[in-house]
């Protein structure tokens, strides 16, 4: 079943002194998101991550298309119970604690009042921030203000959880923290959808990821089809010091490490490296496809965008 | 009331209290102990007069500042700051948001009235030593005066909604010191003619009539205040109120916030 569906969101702004030049942030975007996957939504700085998910929030409006949400119009107020959002560099009233935040947050999401005081001490604990009450926000470091954040999003057990950067301004511990967060959440059964432009959390973490750049999608699809599509090469690795002419022949690239040689090579010459290796009697110990990063794919499909709009000009 | 508008109400009141706006009463206090001690030096029969007209004028002008110092900052600041996603990415509608607000503030200047009523009857005692009946009035001015409040804070929070805290401060303010006006430019609308005439009389009725909630004066006096101008100001400031309310809504339902 699918939990968030984009149907065709575009924004349109208008610029300018008199708001005659239009600027797109967002052209016609469909994907959709499955229940209990965590989905990375991948981009450069003003790619329009943000704007997209201010659509899917109700903060701004689209120009056209719609999006459904656990099956429900993306307006309808119901389902705005049933999802958490953090925001890029989360801000928050500073003249409260954190506690009595939480506090504020669980009544406007209509936690029952027996249940909020239990709900706003668990959240914290979870977040590492259970020993900061009395404290007001504005005493509070940007990780804290984080995390407070991320407190928030999940305070009142949504099913679907909504992270803008979530690592932004998070130390390497803290950020750990927030992907074994995510984990949890992804095995508590929700469905968490974040924005990031860290790929290696998105490598780490992410069932799927959609890449979007200057507005539009680039790419959409799990994390493993995505970087083996791209290079189509495999690692052949025998033991020895010898490297025959034939493998060399087959344009491998060969490297010889103590008494093993690793070769890597076109895939479609799999089968004549192996008849290679036979014929001179070497023993094969591994063969692997090779897989590229998704860094490397995301920076692929971004030069591939560039060239495109590059040869449209 | 709606249980939504009731918690964004009570934390915007929290967030005044705790930004300290309720100190302006130390303020008041000072300036009407001090005015009583010196006007029961230098003044003979007029003590009353004049710490009722003093107190009375004090409550209105503190109030009116505070009402669009925080009133222009209501939405604008919210959204500058960006603490309104967090809560408009709940199932909190924008209207409900934009009255809680109101209600916010009114309830902060209400209380903040309530203890510069304290203050006023305390000096008013420390004058003439005892209560009268006629002093119920001051009652009477001080509510016209909470009634100006609830339309200054609506006023302010329509600007807030589209506009800068700057301008909205220059244009809540421009609209109260025209507004204190309006019986004039009422006056001087009868004597023009033709469009002038169509124009002055539109804008002196659009501009809020706070010149018929000030009573100050008669009530210095010991002038009683006909119960028809209590009915009439109070569903005056509550349509009004109501009105601008409805204005910085509308506005507010269709804004994106960037």
């Amino acid at each position: 079943m699918n939990t968030i569906e984009i149907l065709g969101l575009e924004k349109t702004y208008r610029v300018g002194f008199w708001a005659k030049r239009l600027k797109r942030a967002l052209h016609p975007l469909h994907l959709s998101v499955e229940e209990g996957e965590i989905f990375g939504f991948l981009g450069p700085n003003g790619a329009g991550k943000t704007t997209t998910l201010k659509l899917l929030m109700g903060l701004v409006f689209p120009s056209a298309g719609s999006a459904r949400i656990l099956g429900r119009d993306w307006t309808d107020p119901e389902v705005k119970a049933q999802i958490g959002f953090l925001p890029e560099q989360p801000y928050f009233y500073d003249h409260l604690t954190a506690h009595e935040l939480l506090n504020y947050y669980a009544q406007l999401s209509g936690v029952p009042a027996k249940e909020r005081s239990r709900r706003v001490e668990s959240t914290l604990q979870r977040v590492a921030l259970a020993n900061v009450q009395g404290v007001q926000l504005r005493k509070f470091s940007k990780g804290m203000l984080q995390r407070v954040g991320i407190a928030q999003a999940i305070l009142h057990e949504p099913k679907v959880v909504f992270f803008d950067e979530p690592m932004s301004g998070l130390d390497p511990i803290g950020r750990r923290e927030v992907r074994d967060l995510m984990e949890q959440l992804k095995h508590e059964g929700k469905t968490v959808f974040f924005s990031t432009h860290i790929l290696s959390d998105a490598e780490a973490l992410c069932d799927r990821v959609a890449i979007i750049h200057q507005g539009e999608l680039r790419g959409i699809g799990a994390v493993e089809d995505l970087t083996s599509s791209v290079q189509g090469k495999v690692e052949i690795v025998w033991q020895g010091t010898q490297v025959p002419a034939s493998m060399k022949a087959l344009g491998a690239d060969c490297h010889v490490t103590g008494d093993t040689v690793r070769a890597v090579i076109d895939e479609r010459q799999q089968d004549a490296a192996i008849d290679a290796l036979r014929r001179e009697r070497l023993r094969l110990i591994a063969l692997t496809p090779m897989r590229t990063s998704l860094e490397a794919y995301f920076v692929e499909r971004l030069q591939r965008a560039e060239t495109t709009a590059g040869s449209t000009v | 009331m709606n249980a939504r508008i009731l918690h964004i109400a009570s934390n915007t009141f929290r967030e005044a209290v705790r930004d300290r706006v309720l100190y302006n009463l130390i303020a008041f206090a000072v300036l009407l102990s001090g005015a009583a001690i010196l006007v029961g030096q230098i003044s003979i029969d007029i003590e009353k007069l004049v710490v009722i007209n003093l107190g009375l004028t004090a409550v209105s002008l503190f109030g009116i500042v505070i009402a669009i110092f925080i009133g222009i900052g209501l939405v604008s600041k919210e959204i500058e700051k960006r603490t309104l996603y967090t809560v408009l990415s709940r199932p909190v509608r924008r209207w409900e948001f934009i009255v809680g607000k109101y209600f916010g503030l009114a309830g902060t200047l209400v209380v903040n009235t309530f203890f510069m009523a304290i203050g006023v009857f305390a000096a008013l005692f420390y004058v003439s030593h005892k209560f009268v009946r006629a002093d119920a009035l001051v009652l009477v001015a001080l509510y016209f005066i909470i009634l100006e409040f609830l339309i200054i804070c609506s006023l302010a929070l329509l600007f807030s909604s589209f506009s800068s805290p700057l301008l909205s401060a220059v244009f809540a303010f421009s609209l109260f010191v025209i507004g204190s006006f309006a019986e004039d430019l009422r006056g001087f609308a009868a004597i023009t003619h033709g469009f002038t005439r169509w124009l002055v009389t539109g804008a002196a009725y659009l501009v809020p009539n706070f010149s018929a909630f000030n009573i100050v004066s008669s009530i210095a006096h010991e002038q009683p205040v006909a119960m028809q101008l209590v009915w009439h100001n109070t569903l005056y400031a509550l349509f009004y109120a109501a009105m601008a309310l409805s204005g910085a809504v509308l506005i507010f339902e269709y804004r994106n916030l960037k």
